[in-house]
């Protein structure tokens, strides 16, 4: 029989955690001037709704996997973001010799 | 459920020791000056987060996220960063002068986002942990109930990939062309 702690673990502890991960990887995309350090920013807060989906996924119990599925989903699409993320970034570093998302200001208005 | 009692369970204190490591890490990948140790920090980051996944029983998805963030993401990663040759020693230019005014938005967020769950799901606990989730019924219900989304984010990933290769590469200059062909 699998060791039941079932209820002692708190949803909310997952859903604060994932919290403070968004709020860093929100911090990271405002402050990082690198482009390859911002996408790691944006893989950071995805990692947080990952953890929502899980844990909201283990709150409510359905049989149909619903979370885990999303939360599949989820890295699929930021594996393809983060393949075609670095292309477009080293095609702007091959172009203007610099990575630096704030020297990128040619369609400023 | 008393503080006490959410202390005395052996689970929470596996939760807690991961969860320091996590936003430790986490905090390093968003403020480390080196490129490299930033990509090696979301990681140990990574890592603990696929703890989290089979603290909830989740075990499938924690071996996805090892396989393919640790195994593959970040090495495109530190392929990215060493072919845009950011700087890999220590550079204070990787981050801009606006470091208040976005730490104070960060935790504003966090204020705004742990309240609502706080205060929406209050002592609410999760079930499945210690019953795992048989890959059978993810099986089911990825090639089941979603299999049309899974199709499209498999064509997300073909386009991804076309996408990747057409941007990245390099056109040969009418100069080098003439020289292909000469030779």
């Amino acid at each position: 029989m699998p060791y039941d702690v079932g209820s002692l673990m708190l949803l909310n502890q997952f859903l604060v955690l994932g919290a403070a991960l968004f709020s860093i990887g929100v911090y990271g995309l405002l402050v990082r001037r690198n482009a390859v350090l911002v996408l790691l920013s944006v893989e950071l807060m995805l990692n947080a709704v990952n953890i929502n989906l899980i844990a909201f996924e283990s709150a409510l119990v359905t049989n149909a996997a619903v979370g885990q599925v999303f939360s599949i989903f989820v890295i699929t699409v930021a594996a393809a973001e983060v393949g075609f993320g670095l292309a477009i970034i080293l095609m702007i570093f091959r172009n203007r010799r610099s990575a630096n998302v704030d020297e990128l200001d040619l369609m400023r208005w | 459920m008393t503080v006490d009692a959410w202390i005395a369970e052996p689970v929470n204190w596996v939760f807690s020791i991961v969860a320091v490591v996590i936003l430790f890490t986490a905090v390093r990948v968003v403020t480390s000056p080196n490129v490299v140790h930033a990509a090696l920090y979301l990681v140990a980051a990574l890592a603990g987060s696929a703890v989290m996944f089979l603290l909830l029983s989740a075990e499938f998805v924690a071996l996805v996220l090892v396989l393919v963030y640790i195994g593959a993401v970040l090495v495109l990663f530190l392929f990215g960063i060493m072919i845009t040759r950011a700087p890999t020693g220590f550079d204070e230019g990787l981050s801009n002068d606006r470091k208040l005014v976005s730490a104070a938005i960060s935790l504003v967020l966090l204020g705004v986002l742990s309240w609502a769950s706080l205060s929406a799901f209050g002592t609410d606990t999760v079930n499945t942990v210690g019953s795992p989730t048989a890959t059978e019924i993810l099986g089911d219900a990825i090639l089941g109930r979603f299999v049309i989304p899974f199709e499209v984010v498999s064509f997300i990933l073909l386009s991804a990939l076309i996408g990747g290769i057409t941007v990245a590469r390099r056109d040969l200059t009418p100069l080098e062309e003439e020289e292909r062909k000469a030779v």
